[in-house]
Parts: structure tokens; C-alpha cells; sequence
């Protein structure tokens, strides 16, 4: 059998931006940052439509908008929730404008642009987008495993890693830069309204299904590889499914059966455990 | 964006054209009772710090929407019916405590992209419905038809009868849970009523500004206005004054340029956000009357 190569397209860039999602959301969720992603996610979508709007390459918007909010966010120390939702909802306000700005000057163009950046269009990525994405997201995946020990560290008690010497803000901002990367790449998969269920979802899966830090990080990001490619098989095979809806599908079933089949564990377990573990680490 | 010709920037004129079109007096008198319903409820919003909540609720009424489209009944009950539902589930959800946060976020993180996935499928289902999607999302105010201001009327009458019998306890147990608990306050309960408020007016509005605009309308006035003053009863009347102007000026400018009414009502919006701001960090004597610097208002602390 001979794949299409639209399809081997979405599995080369779909693996690696789950990889780096999976990566990145587990420590989203630890950090208590998800509403950060949630306003990330309409951030992206103005930062794609003002690209489309003004003429250039819709993914340097992406990264240009996810990135330089996400920093932003992160200079406040942990943003209040009336100002992220103030912000994000005027600048959604302006990705509507943007919108507009770009279907009346490109009546020829493509009329479902702001659909496709909102909801993804995975099968439309050619050879060189696949890549491209591909590489990024490794990177992503490389630079997160680096910092991943001092990153888990300062998420559990950020005090306790200061006063070990740790630069915990400088680890603050170079996490929501990786943050606003993976966001980027996220939206080109499953489309800027949807990335916050690649970011959170196998992320709480994880947390459900092991206490172990460094276990959940690896589980995370194997079920978020693994979720997009169940995703993507299904989409194929079903071509009313459209590609996001049947990944985030499989996602939040495994969210659920993950939610059955646990029994529910206090979170103080969780950070005692970490904390443990992680002091012996740091003393050997 | 009807008209060739601009203002003739004589306001009595101008508002005499604009309501020559019926379906701009119907605009007008959506937005207005939209306006004062989202005002109002954003206030408690703000106040209860349930921003997530709120806006996690206005999205799923999305999915609702195009369901209903889909089957073939009125997008307005899909979108009731979502979001009552919606609410009832943000409610039955256990308030976190300091550790469950984590999780908890992550589940409603989890929900709110599972149904935006939905209402997506629904939309890709009922094929040709494509250009629509973007009416969903981002409000139309151009096809409101007087029935449909009607049930705004009389939805919003309901919601805000309700929000005035128990606005006085809800405040009570908003500001300080513990003490209006001991005090026999119910405070699950009011929690859950002011959640189907909430979903009802989301509903509502979402129908107007489009589901990815309706949270704007909720909390922009609502910040703005505590940002102005710590006093609840002046607050709650600043919010719907400023919810009121930001969408009559948003129409009007939206009748005479080719861009959407969202985009014009966000931007006056979060310009009334930024210099409530400005005023608030000012130094005091650039104030009227030298009054002494205003407590942080719940809600606007960093």
C-alpha cells in the first residue's frame, strides 16, 4: 500500500508537534498556566490573520504574536485573570478586524482562511511545512528536556529552587517563550481554537495516571504522539471526520478512561513526591 | 458597510438615517438589552473571579449553535441549551482548592477544546454552511429580526429579575464566602444559580456578537468599572453604563465602515479598560478633589 503524501505530510509534522505539545503541556498544567494557553490560542489566531492581512508568511505571524504575548504574560509574575482575559479579548477583537482586512482585499483569495487558522487544516501542510514544522518542534522537544529538571523544580516550589540557586526567572520566560513556540506549532495542527487541547489534555491524562514527574513528562508526550496518530488514522479513514475533531476526540476519550479507571489522588501526593524525589537528585 | 455615502456627522441625522432600517433599530435594540444583561452579569463575573468559567461557557455555546443548524431547529436553542447545560457542568465540577487547581484547569482546558471540536464537526457535517461559521464565531447584528429581540426581552427580563432577588446574599458570599457560610448564607446554591445566569446570558448575547466575542462584552466593562471604583452598587451601574456605550458607539461607527461591529466594540472597550487604568495609577493629585487613593478593587490586583 502507498501512502498518500499528504498523509505522510501530517504524520512527519503531526508527530513531532505532538511530542513537543505533550512536552510543553505537562508543565502548563503543573504550572497552573492553562488559562495563559487558553488566551495563547486567540492570540495565534490574530497573529496568522495579520500575517495573511499585511502579505507575509502566516506562520511568522504565529510565532512573532505567540511568543512575544506569551513573554509578555510571563513579565507579570503570574498574570491576574481579569487582565488576561481583557487582553486577549481585544486582541481577538483585532484578529477580526485582520479578518476582514483580508477577505474583502483578496476576494480571489482564499475565502476560509480564518476558518483553516482557527481550526487547523493538517492534511493541506506540503513537504517543505511538514519539515519545517518538524525540525521546530524538535527543537522545542530538545530545549524542553533541557531545562526540564530546574523547569519541574521551580514549578513545585519555586522558593525552595531559588534559594538553591536555580534562576527561576529566567526559567519563567524562557518556558512561556517554548510556550508561545509550542502554541505556534500547535495551531498549525489542530488550528489556533483547538491548541489548548493538545497543550492540556495528555498532560491530565498523565497526571492521572502516575505520580512520578519524569514518568508523567515521558507519558504525556507518548500519549500526545500517540493520540495524533489515532487522530489522523481515523480522519483518514473516515473523511467526514475532519483531522482535528478526531484528534482531540481520541484525546478526550483517553482523558475519560484515564478519569474511570483512576481512583482520584489527593495533588499534595503529587508535589510530596516530586519534591522527594527531586531533593535526592539535587544532593547526589 | 451599508451606505456608500459617510456621516454627515450631524448625530440627529445620523441616527435618524440609521434607524430609517428597521434592522438597525433592531440592532440597536438587541445590543442595548444584550449590553445591559452581559453588564450585569460580568460585574458578578469579575467579582467572583470566574473568568475561565465565563469564558469557557460563551465558547461552548458554539458547538450548540451549529448543532442546532445541523438538525435544523433555531440556533437560539442550541445555544440555550448548551449553555445551561455548560453551566450546570462547570457547577457540578468541585471548586478546587489550592492543590486541584492544576487539575481542575486542565479538565475545563480538556472540555472547552472538545466542544469547540464539536461544534467543528457539526459545521464540516452540514456542508455549504461554511460561510456561516464565520456569523457563529463573530456575530452578525444585521439579520436580527423583532421576534428575536422579543426573546431577548423576555429572557433577559427573567435573568435579571432573578440576578435582583439574589444579587444582595450573592455579593455577600462572592466577597467573602467563609463568613457568609457561618452567617447561613447558602452559597452552593447561589453559586450554581449565578452559573445559569451566566449560561443564559452567554446564550444570549453569543447570538449578537458571536460566540468568540461574547466574553469581551463580559468582562471588559466589568474591569473597567472596578478598576474605577471599589463600591459594588456604583460599579455594577459604571459597568452597564460603559457596557451600553461601547456597543451603541460600536454599531454606529460599524453602520458606516466596511469592518465588523466586534472588532469596533472591543477596541472602545479595552481603550475605556486602558485609560480607567491610566486614571487609576495616576498620582493623586491629578484627581478632581485630591481624593485619597481608592483601595484595590477586587478583581483588578495584580
Amino acid at each position: 500500500m502507498t501512502w498518500p503524501p499528504f498523509l505522510l505530510h501530517a504524520l512527519l509534522a503531526g508527530t513531532a508537534i505532538a511530542a513537543a505539545a505533550g512536552l510543553v503541556g505537562y508543565f502548563v498544567v503543573l504550572r497552573a498556566q492553562v488559562f495563559t494557553g487558553d488566551a495563547l490560542s486567540h492570540v495565534a489566531f490574530t497573529g496568522a490573520l495579520a500575517a495573511l492581512a499585511v502579505g507575509i508568511d502566516e506562520r511568522f505571524g504565529l510565532f512573532a504574536a505567540t511568543i512575544g504575548v506569551g513573554v509578555a504574560l510571563g513579565g507579570r509574575g503570574r498574570a491576574d485573570d481579569v487582565v488576561i482575559g481583557t487582553v486577549f479579548a481585544w486582541i481577538l477583537g483585532l484578529g477580526v478586524f485582520f479578518l476582514t482586512l483580508y477577505t474583502t482585499n483578496n476576494s480571489a483569495g482564499n475565502g476560509n482562511a480564518g476558518v483553516n487558522v482557527l481550526f487547523g487544516s493538517i492534511f493541506g501542510l506540503n513537504l517543505s511545512e511538514a519539515v519545517t514544522a518538524a525540525i521546530i518542534a524538535s527543537v522545542i522537544v530538545a530545549a524542553t528536556l533541557v531545562i526540564a529538571r530546574p523547569l519541574l523544580f521551580a514549578s513545585i516550589d519555586n522558593a525552595v529552587a531559588a534559594a538553591r540557586g536555580i534562576p527561576v526567572r529566567m526559567l519563567g520566560y524562557g518556558f512561556l517563550a517554548l510556550v508561545g513556540a509550542a502554541a505556534a506549532e500547535a495551531s498549525q495542527a489542530v488550528g489556533a481554537l483547538l491548541l489548548l487541547g493538545l497543550l492540556a489534555t495528555p498532560a491530565g491524562t498523565a497526571q492521572r495516571l502516575t505520580t512520578r514527574p519524569y514518568s508523567a513528562l515521558l507519558i504525556s508526550a507518548a500519549l500526545a504522539v500517540a493520540e495524533m496518530w489515532a487522530g489522523l488514522a481515523l480522519s483518514y479513514t473516515m473523511p467526514a471526520l475532519p483531522p482535528s475533531f478526531a484528534i482531540l476526540a481520541v484525546a478526550t476519550g483517553g482523558y475519560a478512561l484515564a478519569l474511570l479507571s483512576t481512583r482520584r489522588r489527593a495533588q499534595s501526593v503529587t508535589a510530596s513526591v516530586v519534591v522527594s524525589e527531586l531533593s535526592s537528585k539535587i544532593n547526589h | 458597510m451599508i451606505l456608500a455615502e459617510g456621516p454627515s456627522w450631524n448625530p440627529i441625522i445620523d441616527l435618524q438615517q440609521m434607524w430609517s432600517f428597521p434592522f438597525m433599530v433592531n440592532a440597536f435594540r438587541a445590543g442595548t438589552i444584550v449590553a445591559v444583561l452581559a453588564g450585569a452579569m460580568g460585574a458578578f463575573m469579575v467579582l467572583r473571579r470566574q473568568s475561565f468559567a465565563g469564558h469557557t461557557l460563551s465558547l461552548i455555546g458554539f458547538p450548540g449553535a451549529a448543532g442546532a443548524v445541523l438538525v435544523g431547529v433555531a440556533a437560539s436553542y442550541g445555544y440555550f441549551a448548551f449553555c445551561l447545560i455548560g453551566a450546570l457542568v462547570i457547577a457540578a465540577l468541585p471548586r478546587a482548592g489550592p492543590g486541584g487547581y492544576s487539575e481542575e484547569s486542565a479538565v475545563t482546558g480538556t472540555v472547552q477544546s472538545f466542544a469547540l471540536a464539536c461544534g467543528f464537526l457539526f459545521v464540516a457535517l452540514y456542508k455549504g454552511f461554511l460561510n456561516g461559521i464565520n456569523a457563529l464565531l463573530f456575530g452578525n447584528f444585521l439579520g436580527i429580526t423583532t421576534e428575536q429581540v422579543a426573546l431577548l426581552g423576555v429572557v433577559a427580563a427573567i435573568s435579571l429579575t432573578v440576578l435582583g432577588m439574589i444579587g444582595r446574599p450573592l455579593a455577600f458570599a462572592s466577597i467573602d464566602p467563609d463568613v457568609a457560610r457561618a452567617r447561613n448564607v447558602p452559597v452552593r446554591a447561589l453559586s450554581v444559580a449565578f452559573l445559569m445566569l451566566l449560561g443564559a446570558a452567554t446564550a444570549e448575547a453569543s447570538q449578537i456578537t458571536g460566540t468568540l466575542l461574547v466574553f469581551a462584552l463580559l468582562v471588559m466593562p466589568a474591569a473597567t468599572a472596578q478598576a474605577l471604583t471599589a463600591r459594588p452598587v456604583r460599579a455594577l451601574a459604571l459597568t452597564i453604563a460603559i457596557g451600553l456605550l461601547v456597543t451603541w458607539l460600536g454599531l454606529s461607527v460599524a453602520y458606516y465602515t466596511p469592518f465588523p461591529v466586534g472588532f469596533f466594540i472591543t477596541s472602545f472597550a479595552f481603550a475605556g479598560y486602558v485609560g480607567a487604568q491610566a486614571v487609576r495609577h495616576a498620582p493623586s493629585r491629578w484627581r478632581a478633589g485630591g481624593t485619597p487613593a481608592t483601595p484595590t478593587p477586587p478583581g483588578t490586583a495584580p
